[in-house]
């Protein structure tokens, strides 16, 4: 063992700890007579290396690990385009109890009929907030969404005989996702320039729509925050054209109760609920990412969808349905969290989340604009982008910026993306902040200015109080190093 | 003064005055004007907001709504599967350090998530005997689908050839999933050759009706005929049975669920994915790894991103953009408590109980147990009757009977018995069959 | 550190070095900085055809992927196995023991002609 020194964490992983002989869970003796073991041949020779460790230690190490992190309960997190808002604890409860954390997904439809109601009255609220009644909440996160909208659009026009639509037409500040499920749905993807104003460029749209237009993807608000000033017009250049207009709805949070998504002229959208409706990120998943569509295009949903049928509810394959794209009826726990959510804030509640998502932006853009750049000079939605290109020609990037905060607290906003603004800072603070918060956020970033004229090492070297400072993350996708092996020790140096 | 409506949201009116001020607009109006004014503030029908008590005894109801196994004694599998969840599981996925935080894009501040995903990744390699595994997929089924793109990748072919053990629901996710990619989905039989140019052998173990496949076998099938082998497993079978790295596997996947994750009515699950290291860079989703911070400590960070599809957008691997971190940190935190001899363990009680429950039907008269070899803790009954049928007087028993199979095997019910299911609830199981196959008088 | 006058350049920020029978590729170091740490080359097996200004293999650094644009075509004869195991090569110098591939050309001299010398390369990534 290395010498400890103050401050030092534990970072040895189960297997360095493991001693044998060691349990953390005693197991039940088995109450059944011994039954006859298969053949020796088709037994497992050699024994998964899995630690030996006693209960306390399990708990010891991984709440250990979890104070490593950032969490919305302990830090503003104002990372753009995730809404990093307040997760209520009351929806963990509800998605643990045992009538719904326990129910297996083939329990015949008449004993889960409480399970089902509550897919079908979230499928109906989904429909009414969005304007697109077409709803399946199977998807398990916003890119399955994405998918299953495609396959949608493409199933509708192949039964149309209308099998000349290859073309995903869609923004260069588009997510990576757009263009990743668009190949994967077999379409042929083709970026349209944004304007100065960050704006869809109208007249490159309509030189490009035509009878090879499958859909028009197009993220609302923008993933630069801006709302779509020609809205009606792009909707309307799509349809006369022969497509359809499919929404990343990543943004939705800035358009509860404010704009619905089926009055724009939209035909198809996603919504991931792990941003919107508050249910937590986990560190990168679980998500839900239902797919919402047209009344004409609701055959085409994937399956399954829940119907009802007077008060009683049955899992239904939609008539023209583009099939299973996962194994059972979606992200059911995440589900119930978000179904929690709709009902707490309720029909009033929903306008008010996101005017109070625009204005928590606004007044962050108001206030940092003239010191660090913005990309867009005009009124936001629920986020705003910076391009600190003034603070870059000092020698301080959005990644030095972004490290710097980690030392006041505060997790960095999402950095460069999009991908056409130059050093882009994307804050999205969400309506859970108070404004002391905020003002804080303010105050810190302002604090930050300074110190790249007073100090400029103070951000090339942050974070500086982290469990780690700056990770080498070159060497680690030169030589991956992606499990434990037996050999090697904890510490690089040794 | 009034009062804030949601207690989720801060600002009270006071608030939102001071920073429309601030932001140089009288109201939240002024800040909308580019949505177009007809459609601006639409009515929403939606329910009034509940308080949380309100709330809570809501939904408390719709969960009374559902048999709940537990109330219930449950034999069903097929896909998911019920297991004795340990309470430190429980606990520390509550955790709100993990709970509510985001993808680890910024590693000096999510250490826990990432080393967490180390261990999923090293655990994962553990028990199928593989080289490496990603941080996590969607669930089983999608993990296999992508187990069988990125063997058209690595083999430049374009067929898929699966076996029809396959349980049908996976071939339909394979479907979705292949769909537009010009790739050609061929069901084969194990006495079938493959396509010549197969890109890999899909194959499932146990398969759909329980049965332990031959999966050496089935991988050398694969190799010689120049195709890969993506194998199905199910997680808690490599307690006991030939891991899939064992057998020469290539691509494993399997559904994480077993391992710690409760039913939750099928999602959210894990999906988990491990592979050959030669096909590494093929792999899909997040892959996280070891290395040194600048004062040269151990840390972890997500590595061979470029992958990924916010790198290589249309030229990506898949377009996943989730580990499913959270129900990872289940499945680790699960493998964790009960270690290396739990695992053995949890494996022989379902292996052991099933076994019991199966000879015991077996000898009811009109049932018969049709699984066509050697089995791990699910296997297959003919019944006198419709499952359907059976399925509903055995409710009246407080017993959740097994799963359907009617549509592929004559009155076929598929049996799965776990380390949860005692002694009484099968003897039970038992009696209860053999009463309802009498006929009434 | 200043752009070799004695090769040719393509407007990708490849090179072209005529070593004797053979001509060596490699990428210029504006390509370099602009990409950063290196982390992994995808190359062809040798014996592979390219064809000039098309596609023969990937770039990456930790949060980048480019392609790599043949600036000559030809049969590759070597690839530098050096910088698929230490890609960090390509960094160090990616004039000398960063190079790329060697590949044998037919036409070298009409080729050569579409590619630019180092102070049109210098002039062109000045802008």
């Amino acid at each position: 063992m290395n010498a400890p020194y103050p401050g030092e964490i534990d970072r040895r992983l189960l297997n360095e700890r493991s001693v044998s002989g060691r349990i953390g869970l005693q197991l039940q003796e088995l109450d059944v007579p011994e039954q006859a073991l298969p053949e020796p041949g088709l037994l497992r020779t050699d024994e998964a290396r899995l630690p030996e460790v006693s209960q306390q230690e399990v708990v010891r190490y991984f709440t250990t690990l979890s104070t490593m992190n950032f969490s919305i309960d302990a830090n503003f997190y104002p990372l753009g385009s995730c809404t990093m808002k307040y997760n209520p604890k009351v929806n963990e409860e509800m998605a643990f109890l045992p009538g719904m954390a326990g129910i297996h997904p083939h329990q015949p439809d008449e004993t889960v009929q409480g399970a089902l109601q509550l897919i079908w009255e979230l499928q109906r609220d989904l429909g009414e907030i969005t304007g697109l009644p077409g709803v399946c909440l199977g998807p398990l996160a916003g890119a399955q969404g994405e998918y299953s909208g495609l396959m949608i659009a493409r199933a509708y026009f192949e039964e149309r005989g209308d099998i000349g639509r290859i073309v995903a037409l869609m923004p260069d500040s588009a997510h990576g996702t757009n263009p990743a499920s668009a190949s994967m749905a077999g379409l042929e993807v083709v970026t349209l320039p944004s304007d100065s104003e960050g704006n869809v460029d109208v007249e490159a749209l309509k030189a490009l729509a035509d009878e090879r237009t499958c859909v028009f993807m197009l993220t609302l608000p923008s993933t630069l925050g801006l709302f779509e000033p020609n809205i009606l017009e792009i909707t309307n250049i799509i349809h006369e054209a022969g497509g359809l207009v499919y929404a990343d709805g990543a943004n939705l949070n800035a358009l509860l109760g404010i704009v619905k998504l089926g009055d724009l002229g939209f035909d198809i959208a996603h919504s991931n609920l792990h941003k919107t409706f508050s249910t937590p990120h986990g560190g990168g998943g679980p998500g839900a990412g239902p797919v919402l569509v047209s009344e004409t295009l609701a055959p085409f949903l994937p399956t399954p969808v829940v119907s009802r049928d007077g008060h009683t509810y049955r899992l239904d394959a939609p008539d023209k349905s583009v099939g299973r794209v996962n194994g059972f009826h979606g992200s059911f726990g995440v589900l119930v969290r978000a179904y929690a959510y709709v009902r707490a804030i309720g029909a009033e509640g929903m306008r008010e989340v996101s005017e109070n998502a625009i204005i928590n932006a606004n007044y962050i853009r108001t206030a940092l604009s003239d010191e660090f750049g913005i990309a867009a000079d005009r009124a936001c939605m629920h986020e705003c982008v910076f391009s600190p290109q003034a603070q870059k020609a000092k020698g301080a990037t959005a990644l030095d910026i972004s490290k710097r905060l980690i030392d006041y607290g505060i997790h960095p906003p999402t950095m460069y993306f999009p991908l056409i603004v130059p050093e882009a800072l994307m804050v999205e603070p969400t309506e859970t902040e108070t404004k002391d918060t905020l003002d804080r956020f303010i105050a810190v970033m302002r604090q930050i200015n300074k110190e790249i004229s007073s100090d400029p090492d103070l951000l090339h070297d942050a974070p500086h109080d982290t469990p780690n400072t700056r990770l080498d993350e070159a060497s680690a996708a030169r030589k991956p190093y992606l499990r434990w092996q037996p050999e090697q020790n904890l510490t690089a140096s040794d | 003064m009034t009062t804030n409506v949601s207690p989720y949201i801060p600002n009270t009116d006071a608030d939102r005055e001071l920073m429309l001020a601030a932001i140089g607009v009288n109201s939240i109006d002024d800040l909308v004007l580019d949505i177009p004014q007809a459609h601006r503030f639409p009515a929403l029908d939606l329910r009034p907001a509940l308080s949380e008590f309100d709330l809570v005894a809501e939904i408390a109801a719709l969960a009374s709504k559902n048999a709940t196994p537990g109330d219930y004694a449950c034999f069903l599998g097929a896909g998911a599967y019920r297991h004795y969840i340990p309470s430190v599981v429980k606990s520390v996925v509550a955790r709100g350090e993990f709970l509510t935080s985001y993808t680890p894009y910024q590693p000096e501040v999510a250490q826990g998530t990432l080393q967490v995903g180390f261990e999923f990744q090293s655990m994962i390699c553990e028990i199928t005997g593989m080289e490496v595994a990603n941080a996590g997929m969607y669930d089983g089924p999608t993990a296999f689908a992508e187990g069988a793109l990125m063997a058209c990748r690595i083999t430049r072919r374009q067929t898929i050839a699966v076996l029809d053990t396959v349980d049908p629901r996976n071939v339909q996710i394979l479907d979705a999933y292949a769909r537009h990619q010009g790739i050609q989905i061929t069901v084969i039989g194990h006495g079938d050759a493959l396509p010549d140019d197969a890109a890999c052998l899909m194959f499932q173990s146990p398969d759909q009706f329980g049965a332990i496949e031959d999966m050496a076998a089935l991988a050398e099938k694969a190799h010689s005929a120049g195709a890969l082998a993506v194998a199905s497993v199910n997680p808690t079978s490599l307690g006991m049975f030939r891991t899939p790295g064992e057998c020469d596997v290539d691509i494993a996947t399997a559904e994480g669920q077993a391992l710690g994750v409760p039913l939750s009515f099928g999602g959210p699950y894990v999906g988990l994915f491990a592979c050959k290291d030669a096909h590494k860079r093929q792999m899909p989703g997040r892959i996280i790894g070891r290395t040194t911070d600048t004062k040269d400590r151990v840390g972890y960070a997500l590595t061979l991103q470029t992958r990924e599809q916010h790198i290589r957008r249309e030229r990506a691997t898949s377009n996943i953009c989730t580990s499913t971190a959270l129900i990872g940190l289940l499945m680790t935190t699960y493998l964790a408590v009960i270690g290396r001899s739990g695992f053995k363990k949890v494996a022989e009680l379902c292996y052991h109980k099933a076994h019991y429950a199966s000879a015991r039907i077996d000898q009811l008269p009109g049932y018969a147990v049709k699984s066509g070899g050697p089995f791990f803790h699910e296997f297959m009954v003919e019944c006198p009757l419709p499952p359907a049928e059976i399925n509903r007087a055995l409710l009246g028993k407080k017993i959740i009977g097994g799963h359907d199979m009617s549509d592929r095997s004559l009155n076929g019910m598929l049996i799965c018995v776990t380390e949860v299911n005692t002694r009484a609830e099968i003897d039970a199981l038992v009696a209860a069959l053999g009463e309802i196959a009498r006929p009434r008088q | 550190m200043t752009t070799p006058d004695d090769r040719r350049y393509s407007g990708e920020h490849e090179w072209a070095f005529v070593d004797g029978n053979n001509v060596t590729v490699g990428v210029t170091r504006f390509a370099t900085d602009s990409l950063g740490d290196v982390v992994y080359v995808d190359l062809p097996e040798s014996g592979t055809e390219i064809t000039q200004f098309e596609k023969f293999g990937e770039i990456e650094s930790v949060k980048a992927v480019s392609d790599l644009l043949a600036p000559i075509g030809g049969t590759i004869v070597e690839i530098n196995s050096e910088v698929i195991d230490m890609p960090e090569k390509v960094n160090e110098d990616p004039y000398s023991v960063g190079w790329l591939l060697k590949v044998e050309v037919a036409d070298a001299d009409s080729q050569l002609g579409k590619l630019m010398d180092a102070a049109a390369y210098d002039n062109l990534t000045a802008e």
